[in-house]
């Protein structure tokens, strides 16, 4: 039996892709960068520029984009501005698929899409209960997901897998309590970083591999 | 029972449960003449869950009446959070699978197959053919599954008891199908990134086989029970109404959004796995209220059917899982001799396997719409970020606009049309 080509669409649509990342890159302010990766169009812009992208992305007969498929967070606490909005948008008449990345960092808030998709306003509760992520304009910014009263913000890589409280319910005073948290056995995350592949430096050899590397060290 | 007190603008004099009031209970002092004044209750808000069986789980909705008439509906979600997400961060991929099960709990697999796609397409590797077919046809069955329990729990909620009845008989043959495949009824941990976990017992596609030939007339008897119902026209008909811009606008993915006049089917325009490959129709209505979402349903399960006989088939023998010991466990024969395969067993199901760095979106049509997974590697064994986009979550957010003015009987046939499942909404 002939094997059919996998997925005949495909084709048509890489290239489609591929032009619509130079557009994006080419004819607005503001984006850092339009790139395919792995098959799929993802655009880094600016806080300020997202409305008018966003906007542009939705009303545009070229793009079209009428579906916010999703909104979430990243959180890489390493960076200056640790958190990566990301929104998942869908072109249902030219059956395309984009991702617009922002950044942000605990205070800056990210202007908010609702006005553009209405259901934005659940995504972004949802985004600023796990991360803290604030958005200017959105009127209904409160928890979503997590307990009444919980504080914190779970998703954030700085925040324990655990919690910090525990609930349970207390049968003498006949109410719900929070308590510490209490382990009977330690949290076991293991380090799977094998010496013999993904480990440049061996314990103990750090002077020979940054003579190997040619850096200096700094004396006193 | 102490903090129970008559509300003040009642006159106890008059009220003739008066004797069967204990004294304790009893205003202390009686009211003045002065203070008798006539309240006018023109709204009040009504809890709607999170126990009632209509709530398809832990929806706790809270509605602003007036009258039988619905002003407002908020939904409150976040009873059934259970952190998904966080466990994934700390989980290796072998191990987040499972969580994916217990998200949509009554549509196990096509959730599997969206994780397990994504980290496919992260590790950059291509299943055999075996396991694609495998896949299609249990995601169908999945299908099956999810719908027969939709439509008969929404009849159900409307007052009919017997599809209910009927349907569990059903997907009972239908689970036998997942236990013979993964083992277990529910939680079947089936796919796997790389193929599938097991092939299927010898005798399993001719069941499957049978069965799909006398599924169609049992999809006759449920239409007979419903379709033409009157009562259950009336429930249903012009209840909950969403157009073609609003369902656009609200996130809203299959069945919901092909109810509303959008030939929208992710089979059909981005086929994964091997739905580029099989013959199906996408049913699409217009009026976009809940017996149209109701009729979708009904032909999608004799789509399934369908599809579930084309790759029955062409379903050929071969492997169901890619053959690099690098992402598939060795066979337990081979542990026995083989040091190396001891070995690549014992690094699988501890350490697992790294996925390179980068991020994808990927999405299936599960049963109840678009299931995306967008999923972060950083390169280790853990993913660094896995987000899930649940289809309920949307919809559920609509009902506020979905139900406006309508009548309290009706919001749980919306409910009942939306096909919530709060494992997935909550996560």
């Amino acid at each position: 039996m002939a094997e059919l080509p996998v997925n005949p669409q495909q084709n048509r649509l890489q290239g489609q892709v591929g032009s619509m990342a130079f557009t994006l890159a080419t004819s607005l302010p503001g984006i850092h960068s339009a790139a395919v990766e792995k098959g799929e169009l993802v655009v880094r812009t600016v806080r300020d520029q997202l409305l008018p992208l966003m906007t542009l992305l939705r009303d545009d007969p070229r793009y079209r984009f009428e579906q916010l498929m999703d909104l979430c967070g990243v959180d890489f606490p390493g960076r200056e501005e640790r958190f990566e909005v990301v929104y998942n948008l869908l072109s249902v008449s030219h059956n395309h698929r984009i991702r617009v990345i922002v950044t942000t960092d605990e205070t800056t808030p990210v202007p908010s899409v609702h006005h553009l998709w209405p259901c934005a306003t659940w995504w972004e509760r949802e985004c600023y209960d796990l991360f803290g992520v604030l958005f200017s304009g959105q009127p209904d910014l409160r928890r979503i997901l997590t307990d009444i009263g919980f504080e914190g913000f779970p998703l954030r890589k700085d925040f324990p897998l655990t919690g910090y409280e525990e609930v349970r319910y207390d049968v003498e005073l006949r109410k719900v309590v929070k308590e510490p948290v209490s382990l009977t056995q330690d949290f076991r995350d293991f380090d799977f970083v094998s010496p013999w592949e993904g480990m440049l430096t061996l314990p103990g050899d750090e002077k020979a591999h940054e003579v190997r590397q040619g850096i200096k060290r700094s004396r006193g | 029972m102490t903090d129970m007190k008559q509300p003040r603008a009642v006159d106890v004099e008059e009220t003739f449960l008066k004797n069967d009031i204990p004294e304790s209970l009893l205003p202390e002092q009686k009211l003045q003449e002065t203070e008798r004044r006539t309240v006018e209750i023109d709204s009040h808000a009504l809890n709607f869950g999170p126990q009632h069986p209509s709530a398809h789980g832990v929806l706790r909705l809270v509605l602003e009446m007036e009258g039988e008439v619905v002003a407002r509906a908020v939904p409150h979600i976040g009873l059934l959070h259970r952190g998904t997400e966080k466990l994934i961060e700390y989980k290796t991929y072998h191990k987040a699978l499972p969580y994916f099960d217990r998200l949509d709990y009554v549509s196990p697999m096509c959730e599997e197959q969206a994780f397990a796609l994504a980290t496919e397409k992260l590790l950059g590797i291509d299943i055999p053919e075996r396991a694609k077919w495998l896949r299609v046809m249990f995601a169908e069955i999945t299908r099956i599954l999810n719908h027969i329990l939709n439509i008969t729990a929404m009849g159900l909620d409307c007052g009919a008891v017997t599809p209910a009845l009927w349907g569990y008989e059903e997907r009972e043959k239908l689970l036998e199908f997942y236990e013979a495949a993964s083992g277990a009824r529910f939680h079947a941990n089936y796919f796997r990134p790389g193929g599938v976990a097991r092939d299927i017992p010898a005798e399993l596609e001719d069941r499957i086989g049978a069965w799909a030939k006398e599924f169609p007339a049992w999809i006759d008897d449920l239409e007979g029970l419903l379709t033409e119902n009157r009562i259950w026209k009336q429930r249903t008909v012009g209840i909950g109404i969403f157009t073609t811009e609003q369902a656009l606008a609200w996130g809203f993915s299959g069945p919901c959004l092909r109810a509303s006049g959008v030939p929208w089917d992710l089979r059909r325009s981005q086929p994964y796995d091997n739905y580029h490959k099989v013959d199906f129709k996408v049913p699409v209505t217009r009026q976009g209220d809940c017996y149209d979402r109701y009729l979708v349903r009904m032909e999608e399960m004799r789509e399934s059917v369908k599809i579930i006989e084309q790759c029955l088939a062409q379903i050929q023998p071969g492997d169901v899982k890619v053959q690099d010991p690098k992402f598939t466990p060795p066979r337990r024969a081979d542990m026995k001799r083989s040091m190396e395969a001891l070995i690549h067993h014992f690094k699988l199901f501890s350490e697992g396997y790294h996925v390179p760095p980068g991020a994808t979106y990927t999405a299936v049509e599960s049963p109840k719409g678009e299931f995306g997974v967008y999923l972060v590697a950083d390169g280790s064994n853990r993913p660094y970020r896995c987000k899930i986009r649940p289809t309920g979550f949307s919809h559920l957010q609509a009902i506020d606009e979905l139900s406006r003015r309508a009548m309290l009987a009706d919001m749980v046939a919306v409910i009942g049309s939306l096909d919530l499942v709060f494992g997935e909404v909550d996560r």
